[in-house]
């Protein structure tokens, strides 16, 4: 095979937009790998509508959505090889893929990452207790329902309160699985109010709030979770034959950590510079790699864009992130992506999250002590998709050192 | 109760009570020495209790008590197990251990912990000092002292150990009954009669390696030479990423009542952190706790604080059948003909070989005759789990001959879907979820199943012919 200009790992929203983008316009062969069989991502199992509204501008189901991306990046040229997986990049750049076809070599001038993120399972999330089964991720109970119809359970727990949990619960009652309660440590619910009244009023599923799932109990099937009210420190046994760990993404950043391309501490992604830029000349990275639980279409734009700026440095030849200004955040802030900024590029938007709610909507950007910019959010809910416009760093000097976000 | 007729039931030479890797290592040896064997056990796979959640480790039995039974069976066993290892393909990591002193009164022990490495035959056991502790660990924390180099330290894979053994001891032979709780035993002229749950065995001898089952079993002889108390030890298993912070066994300095907490790569290429110890009531009582967990990120932290930053893969907690000796429970009851192996605390996996020709010597010593020739079966080629194998997904000849070890089931562990129809139609197969994950990996990895448990589950389900509900314990 001909060496690809780009190798695009990960056929997600993020890389399959990359692909189709890269494939459009012309920068030679195209490589989109993905190691499932199916192409699309997360949203191939996500059997909901609204999938598109960022860049389809209509709105359409998840595996929907998953079909049309692909078709799209295969029909402008983009080579999509399924069921393979990059065992390894070398520092030459040579990727090594193994699929269908065995094991080939390939040497692109670009690899860009675009290999999403997972929800954090209950061992990650250091929940103590027995090792029954009936635990679930909301990815593996949408599979588990969608892709492979088996049997899920009776009575259920969902742990989170952010939009995938309310997911959650939809899938679950499709399975025929009631959710007897869903725990979030937070103070109130973070999805929009209609989902959450609905869920509450309509499906009669209680919200236990500040509250944490403590430990799980049963010998081979679960058989009750314990609750506890982290005010009060009381703890509520409560029986269920499922539990199900929402939300809490982790980036899926294996890969990109074994190519050694900077890590932020904050979401755990790689570093980028807003255009997919990482700090290894030639390897890019975008989508909820980058940034974690954001939306499909959210990352379908970062991937678009990174490849339009692929697109100019194929040509002039690939660089590392500018060393630009570092951006750090205050609680309740907990992160910002791009966490680099170079005031004479600076990319449309900066995607923040809260820790915590609060009635602060603020942004304050400071350089040095001064006040550079600010801007109001339109919400400040955690676990929720907050964006500020990148012109709140217009007024930055590239030299004055970095640059702090607070929320006022 | 109406005695069942037990009609024309084959009488066997003997009966091993406990299908861990202590009695499967001894229905390996007894089968190929040319006895019928049954193995009874209450699980419904081997290595089910305490053998499949330890810390993994061939020992060389270095901080053992000199002149013990369990000082000599370590050391002859893991001859044997390197041995044995090598030759089925089982998974080891010969990284050696580095015991590390934390404080002045640990460092003063180094010099007397050296002395019993070489009353206990460890002869490459060396002192360490601080600079050259920290070159060989860069990132051990900022506490680390001298230490003491055990070359002969290595991680082991140690569920195809038992799996190995087991599948030996069916080759050669012996019946394996599991599903099997043993509830009385009736000491006959003739033979024992040993009833379990599903039906009742006949054998001439019997081998009590019930693990911490083993002073019941013993009961159930009129024996009470030992009472077994649970040390449930919880362990913390970090992601893959982990696995470069470190290039040896890092231990602690033992006391006398633990190994402590160490850190140690896996043969699976990930790094583990533990046990704890603490006694416990319920002999199944596996649970994880909020201040187990809690103690060992804490004394992670010390050891090699950049642990910590990296993900948990998994959590879990093993019992170790600790009795109120410090050496191995192993008697001869001749005149019963009945051998108790119990107390076979966190050394079991290392020294299981050389228990089993212990407890064939006494059988022998006994009088013991078998019913066979001595049977000369090969030793099973075990697939190839270790991370440093060549794994099947990325092995062109296998995938050549049957694509569907081309085919990737878990990506976070590598396993093809060729290896998933293996372990279900293995000479051992697995019957259950649990069974499938320690004879491939599937689903052992950092999603935990987010990406692969539900094509997992619905490819053994067809495997198997077992419902999918039944797989995951679904309530009826």
């Amino acid at each position: 095979m001909t060496d690809p200009a780009v190798l695009v790992v990960g056929a997600g929203p993020a890389g399959l937009s990359a692909a189709r983008e890269l494939a459009v316009h012309g920068v030679g062969p195209v490589v989109v790998v993905d190691r499932e069989s199916v192409a699309g991502g997360v949203p191939r199992h996500c059997d909901h509508t609204g999938f598109g509204l960022q860049d389809l501008h209509r709105s359409v189901t998840g595996p929907a959505y998953a079909r049309h991306l692909a078709t799209r990046a295969v029909n402008a040229g983009a080579d999509l090889r399924l069921s393979t997986t990059v065992a390894e990049v070398a520092p030459d750049g040579s990727a090594m893929l193994v699929g269908p076809a065995g094991i080939e070599v390939v040497r692109p001038t670009a690899v860009l990452l675009a290999t999403g993120a997972r929800e954090r399972p209950r061992s990650a999330r250091l929940v103590p207790g027995d090792r029954p089964a009936g635990v679930f991720t909301t990815g593996q109970l949408q599979q588990w329902v969608l892709l492979t119809d088996l049997p899920v359970g009776r009575r259920a727990v969902v742990v989170g309160a952010e939009h995938v949990a309310y997911s959650a619960v939809l899938t679950l009652r499709h399975a025929g699985v009631a959710t007897v309660a869903m725990v979030t440590e937070l103070p109130r619910h973070q999805t929009v109010p209609a989902f959450a009244w609905m869920t509450r009023l309509g499906l009669r599923v209680p919200l236990l709030a500040r509250s944490r799932v403590s430990a799980l109990h049963g010998h081979g099937r679960l058989k009750a979770v314990d609750v506890t009210d982290l005010v009060t420190g009381t703890v509520d046994r409560v029986e269920a034959d499922t539990v199900v760990f929402t939300g809490d993404w982790v980036p899926d950043n294996e890969l990109a950590r074994r190519m050694e391309v900077g890590i932020e501490r904050a979401t755990r992604g790689p570093r980028t510079d807003g255009w997919g830029r990482t700090t290894r000349a030639g390897v890019l990275a975008a989508g909820n790699l980058v940034h974690p639980g954001e939306t499909a279409g959210i990352a379908a734009v970062a991937g678009r864009t990174a490849a339009r700026r692929l697109v100019d440095d194929l040509g002039r030849g690939t660089r590392p992130i500018a060393a630009g200004l570092g951006l750090t955040t205050e609680w309740p802030l907990v992160s910002v992506v791009p966490a680099v900024g170079d005031p004479s590029d600076l990319p449309s938007r900066f995607l923040v999250r809260t820790g915590a709610f609060t009635d602060r909507r603020l942004v304050v950007a400071r350089q040095g002590g001064g006040e550079i910019g600010r801007h109001r959010l339109r919400h400040s809910v955690p676990n929720r998709s907050l964006s500020v416009p990148g012109s709140l760093l217009g007024a930055a000097d590239a030299d004055g050192g970095p640059v702090e976000l607070t929320l006022n | 109760m109406v005695p069942e007729d037990l009609g024309e039931a084959p009488v066997y030479d003997v009966a091993v009570v406990g299908a861990g890797v202590v009695g499967c290592a001894v229905a390996r040896h007894l089968a190929r020495v040319g006895a019928s064997v049954v193995v009874l056990d209450r699980a419904v796979d081997v290595g089910d209790g305490t053998s499949k959640a330890n810390t993994a480790i061939l020992h060389t039995g270095f901080d053992t008590e000199p002149g013990s039974l369990e000082s000599e069976l370590v050391r002859r066993g893991r001859s044997l197990l390197a041995g044995y290892a090598a030759a089925a393909g089982i998974a080891v990591e010969p990284s050696g251990a580095l015991l590390v002193a934390w404080d002045d009164e640990q460092e003063a022990t180094l010099p007397s912990l050296l002395d019993r490495a070489a009353a206990n035959g460890c002869d490459d056991a060396s002192l360490v000092d601080a600079d050259e502790v920290r070159g060989r660990e860069p990132h051990l924390g900022p506490d680390a002292r001298s230490g003491l180099s055990v070359p002969g330290e290595w991680a082991i894979d140690p569920w195809s150990v038992t799996l190995a053994f087991a599948t030996e001891a069916v080759s050669a032979g012996a019946d394996l009954r599991l599903g099997s709780a043993v509830v009385a035993v009736d000491v006959g002229v003739e033979g024992h009669e040993v009833r379990t749950a599903v039906g009742t065995v006949r054998a001439r001898w019997l081998v009590n390696a019930a693990g911490l089952g083993a002073d019941r079993i013993d009961g159930l002889l009129g024996h009470c030479d030992f009472t077994v108390t649970p040390r449930r030890g919880q362990l913390i298993v970090f992601d893959k990423l982990a696995r470069r912070l470190l290039r040896r066994i890092l231990l602690p300095v033992p006391t006398a009542r633990t190994k402590g907490v160490l850190v140690s790569p896996t043969t699976w290429g990930n790094v583990l952190l533990g046990p704890t110890a603490e006694d416990v009531e319920d002999r199944d009582d596996t649970a994880t706790t909020a201040d187990g967990i809690g103690r060992l990120l804490a004394a992670g932290r010390r050891i090699l604080p950049g642990l910590v930053d990296e993900e948990v893969t998994a959590t879990y907690a093993g019992l170790r059948a600790a009795t109120e000796h410090r050496d191995y429970q192993i008697r001869l009851h001749a005149d019963q003909r009945y051998v108790t192996v119990g107390g076979i605390r966190s050394t079991g996996l290392t020294s299981s070989m050389a228990v089993a020709e212990h407890v064939a010597g006494l059988l022998d010593g006994a009088g013991a005759t078998w019913s066979g020739a001595p049977v000369d079966v090969p030793t099973p080629v075990m697939p190839p789990l270790g991370e440093l194998q060549v794994r099947p997904l990325h092995d062109p000849v296998r995938i050549a001959a049957d694509p569907s070890y081309g085919t990737a089931l878990c990506h976070c562990e590598q396993v093809s879907r060729g290896e998933v129809r293996d372990s279900c139609h293995a000479p051992v197969p697995a019957t259950d979820l649990g069974g499938v994950r320690r004879r491939t990996r599937a689903m052992n990895g950092r999603c935990q199943g987010f990406y692969c448990g539900a094509e997992v589950v619905a490819q053994v389900a067809a495997e198997t012919g077992i419902d999918p509900g039944e797989l995951t314990r679904m309530p009826r």
